[in-house]
């Protein structure tokens, strides 16, 4: 059964080209069966009636599918709750009384915006250097023309899941993309569609990502705790081997 | 204003094949001279803009969001139809359209129809050729599964995500022609307006959510893509930033609207739990394959479900329509859960769900099978509701999920505002008075990767649109009037938050143009309605500036335009005195108390022309005919 908790946050807060800091809110009433979203909106009431002015935060489907939600909970990414967004976190994991700090995630890439809301764009820009399969629409053949193993199909879609809510990144004390560039990498490594095009997909993926001011990789394994969808480590490996491979054998 | 749906000549199955050779088209060459504006980033709003720009034009495409790839469309999660035939079970590109039509309860135009079965084949390949990691069988080859509605199994899927694999697909597709410039995307910002010059729409009007600035963009033609009015209700399984305001703004602009009242509440989701509530989670309807729906036959029954033994439950759906059992379409399903709930046999704490039991298929195909087909929808379940569904039955109880009205298309989807177009759910076309399980994905591919790319072609080879400059008037007094009407919102400063009138609202409609209508109850919404939205004015309280990102203005203009559009869905539902589809007319029941439609006086769209606020809109009839599905009353027994 679900019950009223209070709750003491402390809260990023900070405007568009300006320093930020931290702010003292209450969060009084909030029903366990809440969202962790859910009790922000609850707080941001109460700031709106009092003449103040909303906590900033990103979220749209609040299903934990979008990858829209993601802040630093008490130093966590999404809070300390495994495989879970921000949105699908439940008032019921925190305790009466509690203090809970809020922060945005915080990555060199990951330029704050406002308040909780941080410039993830630069994920968007490495898929546009290969993210995909390059195929018009109208070029494909039969869709059963070419079986593919189950566990293959399996395997690409345990990969594909990611959401790019850069949790990873923001994990990783390197700042570093490779989670969610291995992800999208292995997604058409593990399938004959993503074939053609692999070598120059892995060369263009890692340079942007290294251009934009990701960090390196130096396995620490954070990423892999963060990440809602529970995307493997083991796709970083990959991603190198597809790297190696794609740099020793690239004719540019 | 004169509808002409524009449906070729010929037989069903040959009139988009004719339609396509009689199109006129652009030149390659020429193609780079034309630049559209797409609006929406979703399944439509993309494969839209990657495939007018794999042809050469000229796209720029906007979303609200940080990134193409959040569109709600990632959150469907059972599947997507097309008539492969690959179980050999007898399907067809006809029997898909006949189930369709059928399922639509006979409110959607036949040759729409009939194209979207026929494209829906095409959308599996090209999603395949994508390396979309859809469900396989052992053998290697696409797996399928049933869904509502149906009594063939054509859904494809990838898990319970499908939706988000078909996005991030398309948006694989968008970022490819961004990369190679022939889209130019803009993110985190809000079209507020459309611009109508010489009566064609000629450009946009765009609010940057991060500095707060306009901007103006023109173009030859504009395409929304900008899904469904669900959020009127407040709660609903659509995102929270999901709005009608660019199909408001064009409703308002010229278009007309069709069938506004047209909701579909789907039957599975988590029950309402409390006043905090900000949305309602769908549970996805393939649930219904292996779930048993039941609730106690005795009223009032508090004993938790284990302890109610087999022959004090009652399966509803299994007793009262055999044939179909807990797979009848949506509208049935969820009807019949809100009839036992009423009836008192609701179970829970609120009284308002039933039980989704899994128990039986756990115990037929073993628990790993069940978690292997539905272990992330149930993971879903017990993480919100903190209940294990593989020892506790699933409680689940109907919501606003999707919306079929929306704006007025003709075969070409452009809305009667020459040059605007409108794809995916924005548009009312394709599904009737319901939309059937695993047909919005198929529709919102079919309009943006196949039928778009052919129809605008028509429309931009016939006409010599001159350039005209964004410092035209026309772009100067929409920009005039959507900084005007930020200023206003800023400057009421009142006692109330947008979110309460917001709730208001959508209580007031989920009461009264829910699942159920009556003439009395209608009537006492469009009384209720002018009011909340007068105090609205009056007493809203939307702090910050217009020069910021500002969360709190990006919503109350949406819910102010809520607020407008909310009359007029209301006004179509107290018009249309018949049961139909998703929605059920309290006036016109079969003496079962089934929904009774009545083809002699509504076989028809609605379409609602703008008259001003102050005025009445003019409701336009388009006639339905039924060549090849013959109109009958729909059985599921």
């Amino acid at each position: 059964m679900s019950e009223k908790i209070n709750l003491k946050l402390k809260v990023w807060r900070q405007n568009r080209g300006e320093a930020g800091r931290f702010e003292d809110y209450e969060a009084n009433g909030i029903d366990t069966d809440a969202s962790f979203l859910e009790m922000l909106d609850v707080v941001n009431e109460e700031i709106t009636l009092g003449g103040g002015e909303p906590i900033a935060f990103e979220h749209d489907c609040r299903e934990g599918i979008c990858g829209c939600c993601g802040s630093l909970v008490n130093g966590k990414t999404h809070g300390s709750h495994e495989r879970t967004t921000l949105c699908q976190l439940h008032m019921r994991h925190f305790k009466d009384g509690e203090t809970v700090v809020i922060e945005p995630f915080r990555a060199t890439a990951f330029p704050v915006i406002k308040d909780l809301i941080v410039d993830r764009s630069g994920l968007d820009q490495i898929i546009a250097e290969g993210g995909y399969v390059s195929v018009k629409t109208g070029n494909a053949p039969e869709a059963s023309t070419t079986p593919i193993k189950k566990e293959m199909a399996e395997a690409s879609m345990d990969a594909a899941q990611c959401i790019g809510c850069g949790a990873c990144v923001a994990a990783c004390p390197n700042g570093a993309a490779m989670l969610f560039t291995a992800a999208k990498v292995s997604q058409y490594a593990l399938l004959p569609q993503g074939h053609p095009e692999r070598t120059q997909r892995v060369l263009g993926m890692v340079n942007k990502m290294d251009e934009l001011g990701f960090g390196n990789c130096s396995n620490e394994y954070e990423c892999a705790v963060a990440c809602p969808k529970g995307i493997d480590v083991k796709n970083i490996a990959r991603l190198n081997r597809e790297f190696v491979k794609a740099s020793l054998t690239s004719e540019k | 204003m004169k509808l002409d749906a524009k449906i070729p000549e010929g037989p069903m199955a040959e009139k988009w094949t004719n339609h396509k050779f009689k199109v006129k088209l652009v030149n390659p060459a020429n193609k780079r001279k034309h630049k559209v504006i797409v609006v929406g980033s979703g399944l439509a709003g993309a494969s839209a803009s990657a495939t007018m720009s794999e042809l050469g034009y000229k796209v720029d495409c906007f979303t609200y969001s940080d990134s193409p790839r959040r569109a709600h469309s990632i959150a469907a999660q059972g599947g997507i139809n097309a008539a492969k035939n690959y179980p050999n079970d007898g399907d067809s590109v006809f029997r898909l359209f006949y189930d369709t039509v059928k399922g639509g309860d006979f409110r959607s135009r036949e040759a729409n129809v009939h194209r979207l079965a026929e494209c829906s084949n095409l959308i599996i390949d090209h999603c395949v050729a994508q390396g979309i990691p859809f469900a396989r069988e052992y053998g290697g080859h696409l797996d399928n599964r049933s869904f509502g509605g149906a009594q063939v199994s054509r859904t494809f899927y990838a898990r319970g995500q499908t939706g988000q694999q078909l996005l991030l697909g398309a948006y694989g597709a968008l970022s490819k022609e961004i990369k190679k410039g022939g889209v130019t995307m803009y993110t985190r910002e809000e079209v507020i307006d459309i611009v109508v010059i010489d009566g064609v729409a000629r450009g946009i009007i765009s609010r940057n959510l991060v500095t707060g600035e306009l901007s103006r963009h023109e173009a030859d033609a504009v395409v929304l893509a900008t899904g469904g009015y669900g959020n009127v209700f407040f709660l609903s399984t659509n995102a929270m930033n999901c709005n009608a305001s660019a199909a408001w703004r064009a409703y308002k602009k010229g278009a007309a609207f069709a069938n506004p009242c047209y909701t579909q509440i789907h039957p599975t989701c988590i029950p309402v739990h409390g006043e905090y509530q900000s949305k309602l989670t769908l549970m996805s309807e393939s649930l219904r394959n292996d779930g048993r729906i039941w609730v106690p036959k005795a009223k009032d029954d508090q004993r938790p479900a284990n302890q109610i033994p087999e022959d004090e439950r009652d399966y509803y759906l299994e007793r009262k329509y055999p044939a179909f059992g807990n797979l009848v379409p949506r509208d049935l399903a969820s009807r019949n859960a809100k009839m036992v709930c009423d009836e008192g046999r609701g179970v829970g704490p609120t009284g308002n769900a039933v039980y989704l039991d899994f128990a039986e298929a756990i115990e037929r195909l073993g628990r790993d099978n069940i978690e292997a087909k539905y272990g992330n929808l149930f993971e879903m379940y017990n993480r919100i509701t903190d209940e294990d569904p593989y020892t506790t039955p699933m409680m689940i109880y109907p919501a606003v999920h999707y919306t079929m009205g929306g704006l007025w298309v003709d075969y070409n989807l452009m809305t009667s505002l020459p040059g605007l177009y409108a794809i995916g759910e924005c548009n009312f076309s394709d599904h009737g008075a319901n939309r059937l399980g695993a047909s919005a994905l198929m529709q919102g591919l079919a309009d943006g990767y196949f039928v778009i790319p052919n129809t605008i072609n028509d429309y931009l080879a016939s006409n010599n649109l001159p350039t005209v400059g964004t410092d035209h008037e026309a772009f100067a007094e929409a920009e005039k009037a959507a900084q005007d009407k930020l200023d206003k919102l800023l400057a009421v400063n009142g006692n109330r938050t947008v979110d309460d009138f917001h709730k208001e609202l959508g209580h007031l409609l989920w009461e009264n143009c829910g699942m159920a209508r009556s003439e009395k109850g209608l009537k006492e919404a469009l009384e209720k309605i002018p009011k909340i939205r007068e105090e609205f004015w009056k007493n809203v309280n939307v702090p910050g500036s217009a020069d910021d990102l500002n969360q709190a203005l990006e919503k109350a203009n949406r819910v102010a335009d809520f607020m407008e559009f909310a009359e007029l869905m209301v006004k179509d539902a107290l018009e249309r005195a018949e049961s139909c589809g998703g929605h059920f007319r309290e006036e016109s029941q079969t003496e079962e108390g089934e929904a009774l439609r009545k083809d002699d006086e509504f076989c028809y769209v609605g379409a609602w022309e703008f008259q001003g606020l102050e005025n009445e809109p003019v409701l336009h009839k388009e006639a339905l005919e039924f060549e090849e599905v013959k109109l009958s009353q729909r059985s599921y027994k």
